[in-house]
């Protein structure tokens, strides 16, 4: 264990352990370190809990097992969306920033102190709002749209985990500031902590709506407070709760390109393109929290085409510019390994047999395919008439926060593993198949829920038979299969996250200590060179220099662009045939 | 690589090559259009929300609505005990969203044009017209008015489709829609 | 800041993207101006029912 120990040493000015990377040659903080566990292993352990009760959720939507009563259904509902949406994801978030800012900065974290209170105020506001909601008389769904009323520890909860998240987003900064004073990297921040300066952003921006809104609501809830009025919660709020998953995309983006360029070497085409992309998040993503507000009375159509297009879709297209230069970077890295027969040797060749890279992958296509298309139709004002509230929006959602951020998450949770924790994967034939069951029930999670919100079918709804309503109606029977077929997926996705949590848990616990020795085989296959390692001088500067041809991406631009427009003209199409309304 | 600082210290003048302007270009172009087809839908499309809305206290409101059924009720829902009302065509038309109903059943004829108002008495629901699928949000305290043609005939659903506590699943509504002139 | 290479001046967007905290201020008060405060001063400009 000779890195395991810490040595005593400078990190820019001040004095504090660090150990070295075997692999990277950072030095490696070990409050940061110790930090990035906990945030990692909290977040596994609200993914394991929300994840059960998503799969209560899916069992009880489908219509021959229909598991559970109603006010249990509403109950796990609400708590599904808590721990998945927001405390799975920005504990996961705040491993993220640590490390890239501290890790990949070669940087000591700036108050570690400060961090363990963040962490602590998040665990505890956490914990306090599931255990309210678990009480049962806090069922009012993740968006506690009022009057609905939950009891004030709900809110309390929450409050306190955005207090913690928010001290945890200074730290991030404060650590930026260290490591220019100190010297420790030259020139620009990586562009993977550059994404991660997005992510941050936003999240300040999301987790001040969420102040602005929730404290009123609780003082609401314990009776000092008479009003809220419903459209002003629900604008604010939204603030909050679309943002949070914006944060998820910067994150999940830099993800991305981490674990493209740990695994493959690989660049970015253009650090200009790819980080104008950011900027255009870091402006314009928040505006999308009006998609909820599209059949909404009392706010303008001027308002809510801006706002809904992100500022004439400047933030889409940030992500469209990912979408090929993420791929691309990865065409670009493996031909410049060799593989530049055809069209799609770099990618056939790719480390498909890593979990890390299989997962990124499969993120990447699902979160463009069906979280991304589905996110700008379902975010069209008029055609927005056809989904508010039907299950097309989780099942978007699910396409972007479960099939995109969580896959993402996970396949970095591969290199996590041995670069952070120091423990080589454990049961690697198992890990191979996990990004992929995971990510297949996630695809069809999202795909069938869209279909059912196609169909019309309400959203957090119990019993889509309504045998209890006075004034009958039945969904079309095509409904009953797709909500029977939402309930497989999820078995299947559930089978993958279960996976996911024991590989982790075991990793963890019993994996093999990783070593300057077996550092690089821990990280899993990578892709053989297959040219000879003198011509690696022919590396450019730049991702794209002498490579800035890419048949094989071009060819999956366009094809996902054909796909995106056929599907949004489909849409309006749908649209002129409904009842004229004006 | 992504996870190192670039190695050039001006990196923002590197050329870009030229497949990935081309996607931009396109990418770009593609948001413009998008932008502008929800613009151009608003002056040539039929399907556009009113932003007629006024502020209204929930219990006046569920005087309007219960005015408005004692005017034009026509009889009964079946043995449902909701009041049927059939309102002129051009007419306005009221609908109310309470804990767990909508109130009361419409009758409206094909072709003809009617002033919808929708709010809630007590807490937000959803208006979802089933199998149409035309779906918009009902807040306690605003009147929104939406002007509403229906194109075909038959018995149609309103589903709550905004989660609205216990009951949320029980609570639904109707509008029968019947061929001009016919039903009074 | 950084001492390798050219004395090349760096160009002004490179500058702005270097400023996490510039980029923190825009991302924040541009949000806040388009989506929530441009809201809520159309919610209060609803007219109430006669």
């Amino acid at each position: 264990m000779a890195t395991a120990a810490g040595e005593i040493g400078v990190i820019g000015g001040i004095a504090a352990k660090f150990r070295t990377c075997p692999v990277t040659a950072l030095k490696i903080d070990l409050a940061a370190e110790r930090l990035i566990k906990a945030n990692a292993v909290a977040a596994v352990v609200f993914l394991a809990i929300g994840g059960v009760l998503g799969l209560l959720v899916a069992l009880t939507r489908w219509p021959a097992v229909h598991l559970l009563d109603s006010d249990t259904f509403y109950m796990v509902l609400t708590a599904h969306g808590l721990n998945v949406l927001l405390f799975w994801i920005i504990f996961f978030e705040m491993a993220i920033l640590y490390f890239a800012s501290a890790v990949l900065l070669n940087c000591r974290l700036a108050a570690p102190q400060f961090a363990w209170i963040a962490f602590v105020l998040m665990v505890a506001g956490a914990l306090l709002t599931d255990f309210t909601v678990l009480q049962g008389d806090s069922s009012v769904m993740f968006t506690s749209y009022v009057p609905l009323r939950a009891s004030p520890n709900f809110y309390l909860g929450l409050i306190l985990f955005a207090v913690g998240a928010l001290i945890g987003c200074m730290v991030f900064f404060g650590t930026l500031v260290v490591a220019r004073e100190e010297r420790t990297y030259e020139g620009s921040v990586p562009l993977v902590t550059f994404g991660a300066i997005a992510a941050a952003v936003i999240a300040v921006f999301t987790i001040a709506s969420g102040a602005i809104i929730l404290i009123p609501t609780w003082l609401w809830s314990l009776g000092y407070i008479g009003h809220i009025d419903t459209l002003m919660y629900k604008l604010v709020w939204w603030g909050m709760g679309h943002s949070s998953q914006q944060i998820n995309v910067s994150a999940h983006v830099a993800v991305w390109y981490a674990i493209a360029a740990i695994l493959l070497g690989a660049k970015p085409l253009s650090e200009k393109v790819s980080r104008t992309a950011f900027l255009f998040y870091i402006l314009f993503l928040q505006l999308a929290s009006a998609h909820h507000l599209l059949v909404e009375p009392g706010l303008s159509s001027e308002w809510k085409v801006f706002n809904t297009s992100y500022a004439l879709y400047l933030a889409v297209l940030g992500s469209l510019i990912h979408g090929m230069t993420v791929p691309g970077a990865i065409e670009a890295a493996q031909r410049r390994n060799g593989y530049v027969h055809g069209m799609f040797e770099w990618l056939r060749r790719a480390p498909w047999g890593n979990p890390a890279f299989s997962g990124m992958f499969l993120s990447l296509v699902m979160f463009g395919f069906i979280g991304g298309i589905s996110g700008v139709v379902l975010g069209t004002e008029q055609l927005n008439i056809m989904m508010h509230n039907t299950l097309y929006v989780p099942g978007h959602f699910h396409g972007t926060v479960v099939a995109g951020t969580t896959l993402a998450f996970m396949a970095l949770t591969y290199l996590v593993l041995p670069l952070i924790f120091r423990r080589e994967v454990m049961w690697p034939g198992l890990a191979k198949w996990q990004p992929w069951l995971f990510g297949i029930g996630a695809g069809g999670i999202s795909l069938f829920m869209l279909g059912a919100g196609t169909l019309g079918v309400a959203r957090r709804h119990w019993d889509i038979t309504f045998a209890d309503a006075i004034l009958s109606f039945d969904y079309p029977a095509t409904a009953f299969l797709m909500l029977g077929l939402n309930g497989i997926f999820a078995i299947l996705a559930t089978v993958g996250g279960a996976l996911y949590v024991a590989i982790t848990v075991a990793s963890v616990l019993f994996g093999r200590p990783v070593h300057e020795r077996n550092a690089l085989h821990a990280l899993g296959p990578l892709p053989q060179r297959v040219v000879e390692s003198g011509s690696s001088a022919q590396v450019g500067r730049h991702g794209s220099e002498g490579f800035g041809h890419l048949p094989g991406t071009y060819t999956l631009v366009a094809v996902f662009f054909v796909a995106f427009a056929l599907y949004y003209f489909v849409n309006w199409k749908y649209l002129s045939e409904l009842w004229p309304l004006s | 690589m992504a996870v190192r600082p670039p190695e050039s210290r001006v990196w923002w003048n590197e050329p870009v090559a030229t497949g990935e302007l081309v996607w931009i270009g396109i990418a770009f172009l593609w948001g413009l259009f998008m932008f502008f087809m929800m613009i151009y839908w608003h002056l040539e499309g039929k399907q556009n929300l009113s932003a007629e809305v006024y502020r209204v206290k929930p219990d006046r409101y569920v005087k309007k609505v219960e005015a408005f059924v004692e005017q034009y009720r026509i009889g009964d829902e079946g043995d449902t005990g909701y009041p049927l009302v059939a309102p002129p065509p051009g007419s306005d038309v009221y609908l109310l969203a309470r804990l767990w109903e909508f109130w009361p059943v419409l009758q409206l004829e094909k072709g003809q044009s009617y002033r919808l108002h929708l709010s809630s008495a007590d807490w937000q629901h959803g208006f979802s017209l089933q199998p149409v699928n035309l779906n918009i949000q009902v807040h306690p305290g605003l009147e929104h008015i939406v002007t509403i043609t229906p194109t075909e005939s038959g018995v149609f659903s309103v589903v709550c489709n905004e989660f609205c506590g216990a009951g949320h699943h029980q609570m639904t509504g109707r509008i029968r829609v019947v061929e001009p002139g016919q039903g009074r | 800041m950084s001492d390798t290479g050219t004395s090349e001046k760096i160009p002004f967007m490179q500058r702005v993207l270097d400023n996490p905290f510039l980029l923190l201020f825009l991302g924040v008060t541009v949000p806040a101006t388009l989506y929530l405060v441009w809201g809520l001063v159309e919610l209060t400009q609803i007219p109430v029912a006669e």
